[in-house]
């Protein structure tokens, strides 16, 4: 199943004017605030008209404003997680998650709902009401409230921003559960880079309305052209293998013979992850760095150099394990002398390698 | 009620019929026009609040007499609802119909709040899960509203009971067919020796009004406990 979007809006200080087509997986819609995002997937859900446009899933049109089509929320049928979790505060867990099934029609409905319950851990929820549950429940149940009304699509909009750091953390492995086990295509909106990181199968980047940029994850989180949510979110995006675990605390990866080091994570040893490097948290060296805590040294090529209009450049590094971006000043890439092509070594300390920026289990990255 | 005499037991009897059907066949009307005024943008939308609100300052004589002038046997919708075998003008529907629309701006103000108080994006929700106007109305907005609800029918009710002014201007004042209890109260006060009968109506009234008004304040309390989820 694959969903596209054809959208012409006026909000005050914004004009929407994109198109998109999104695979199956998980597309994210990435920017900042103020870029579209969430106009665009309420418009998919049919909760705004926009002006002109056309969304699709498959073949199955849901407005059309050429035609004239335009199809009522209800008869989409797409599951919508809100950003609130907007459970109905008079109605039970288990009520909760029914509400869909009621008007889901009988041959439509996929989901087994144990299994679901089973998936998100609510099972000891069931006969609670919305307010006894804490904010990373909540969310939970509303996972599995727009699943369970057996969607086409699943729209999702900033699911985590209401979160502290702790329930983002528990809430993120349930999405990539989703995006690995559901055959439901999801369209994820953020301005987490982290979040693009783990969850996005392709990533759509908005600014001012428009499609910035839009292609696999790896491929849109490393150009610094792009940054939609600001230079701090420029990162590359690694594969890597977990190689081992140390007593002393930290998990080795394997990179394309490359190792490098982090703070241990829960994954097991052998499995396929996704990690990101956040540009700014790598510095650049012209020889090999001797004396330094950092325990990360990648060997390298240098790509790329893209200055922008502050003091800042973006360095990309072809390594061993992949491209790294390294955020460093114009005034070190001159006193390095460093020019495409010329040998480099990539430095990331340890410890700025976040559990958050690690996800598990991506087939295309 | 063996204290009460004859006239006095007909128009408390009189009052409760004409207040509970009152209260029940404007209810529906009372939801409707309040649902419309809380959620939806129409023309016309301050003047239907006003017309709404008309009966709370207007003298009640005055609504009685334009009910008089409407309804009666001579006004244009007496004439059409006599067509249908429907006659209001001095009978006991008549003070229903006077009672329901002098109770009808206090039943709307408090469904009114209550829907206020829902969470239109509780609404949205139940829309993109398959419910449609109807029954996201009839799951969501509805169930979290019920109190309000109530709350309204009993301020509605007690409202009904105690209407004078427009009931006797518009069915004057007819043992058994339109006197009700305050209609009562007035006739006992005008004859001499009558002030006992008055003085036992006045003690039910305030006891209707006092219960009512805290049965009403006491369901519209868990309004916002149920808002709230708790």
């Amino acid at each position: 199943m694959s969903l596209s979007v054809r959208l012409k809006h006026t909000l005050p200080g914004i004009a929407l004017d994109l198109e998109f087509d999104a695979p199956p997986g998980v597309t994210v819609l990435f920017g900042r605030s103020g870029s579209g995002k969430t106009t665009v997937v309420n418009a998919v859900a049919g909760l705004l008209q926009p002006k002109a446009g056309r969304v699709a899933i498959d073949d199955r049109v849901l407005f059309d404003t050429d035609q004239g089509l335009w199809l009522p929320p209800h008869r989409r049928r797409l599951g919508y997680i809100f950003q609130e979790g907007r459970l109905f505060p008079h109605l039970t867990v288990r009520q909760n998650l029914s509400y869909g099934r009621w008007f889901a029609p009988r041959s439509a409905q996929r989901e087994n709902p144990d299994r679901v319950i089973e998936m998100l851990g609510i099972g000891h929820l069931l006969n609670r009401r919305p307010a006894m549950l804490s904010g990373g429940e909540k969310q939970r149940v509303a996972i599995g409230r727009a699943l369970l009304a057996s969607p086409r699509l699943i729209l999702a909009d900033e699911p985590l921003a209401a979160l502290d750091d702790a329930r983002k953390a528990e809430i993120l492995p349930y999405f990539e559960r989703l995006r690995d086990e559901v055959s439901v295509p999801i369209l994820y909106v953020t301005h987490s880079a982290a979040e693009v990181a783990r969850l996005a199968t392709s990533v759509v980047a908005l600014q001012d309305g428009k499609v910035l940029r839009h292609g696999p994850a790896s491929d849109v989180l490393a150009d610094p052209s792009v940054a939609p949510a600001g230079v701090r979110a420029v990162g590359a995006l690694l594969q890597v293998k977990v190689a081992a675990h140390h007593e002393d605390g930290l998990t080795e990866l394997e990179a394309g013979g490359a190792r490098l080091f982090l703070p241990r994570i829960p994954h097991r040893i052998g499995e396929a992850l996704r990690i990101r490097i956040p540009a700014q948290e790598v510095i650049l060296s012209s020889k090999p760095p001797e004396g330094l805590s950092a325990l990360n040294v990648l060997e390298g090529r240098v790509e790329a150099i893209r200055a922008g209009e502050g003091p800042g450049a973006i360095v990309s590094v072809k390594t061993p394990a992949g491209v790294v971006l390294a955020r460093v000043t114009r005034r070190s890439v001159a006193a390095l002398g460093l020019q495409p092509g010329g040998q480099c070594h990539a430095v990331i300390k340890t410890v700025a390698l976040a559990p958050q920026d690690v996800g598990g289990r991506v087939s295309n990255a | 009620m063996g204290w009460l005499g004859p006239a006095e037991l007909e128009a408390l009897r009189l009052s409760l019929r004409v207040s509970f059907w009152a209260t029940l066949v404007t209810l529906p009307f009372g939801i409707f026009v309040a649902y419309a005024l809380a959620r939806w943008r129409f023309p016309g939308r301050q003047v239907l609040n006003g017309l709404v609100h008309l009966p709370l300052i207007l003298p009640p004589v005055v609504t009685g007499y334009l009910l008089l002038l409407t309804f009666g046997v001579q006004g244009p919708l007496g004439r059409l609802l006599a067509e249908f075998g429907i006659v209001v003008a001095f009978r006991w529907t008549g003070a229903a119909l006077a009672a329901g629309i002098m109770a009808f701006p206090l039943m709307v103000r408090a469904i009114r709040l209550s829907i206020e108080a829902v969470d239109p994006k509780l609404e949205q929700a139940g829309a993109t899960l398959g419910a449609s106007r109807a029954l996201v109305f009839a799951t969501v907005t509805l169930p979290m509203i019920l109190p309000g609800v109530i709350a309204g029918a009993i301020l509605a009710f007690a409202k009904a009971m105690g209407e004078f002014g427009a009931t006797i201007t518009f069915v004057s004042n007819i043992p058994g067919q339109t006197q009700t209890l305050p209609s009562a109260v007035y006739a006992f006060l005008q004859v001499p020796g009558g002030e006992a009968a008055a003085t036992r109506l006045v003690i039910i009234s305030i006891i209707i009004a006092m219960g009512a008004l805290l049965m009403s304040e006491y369901v519209g309390r868990r309004v916002a406990q149920r808002v709230a989820g708790s």
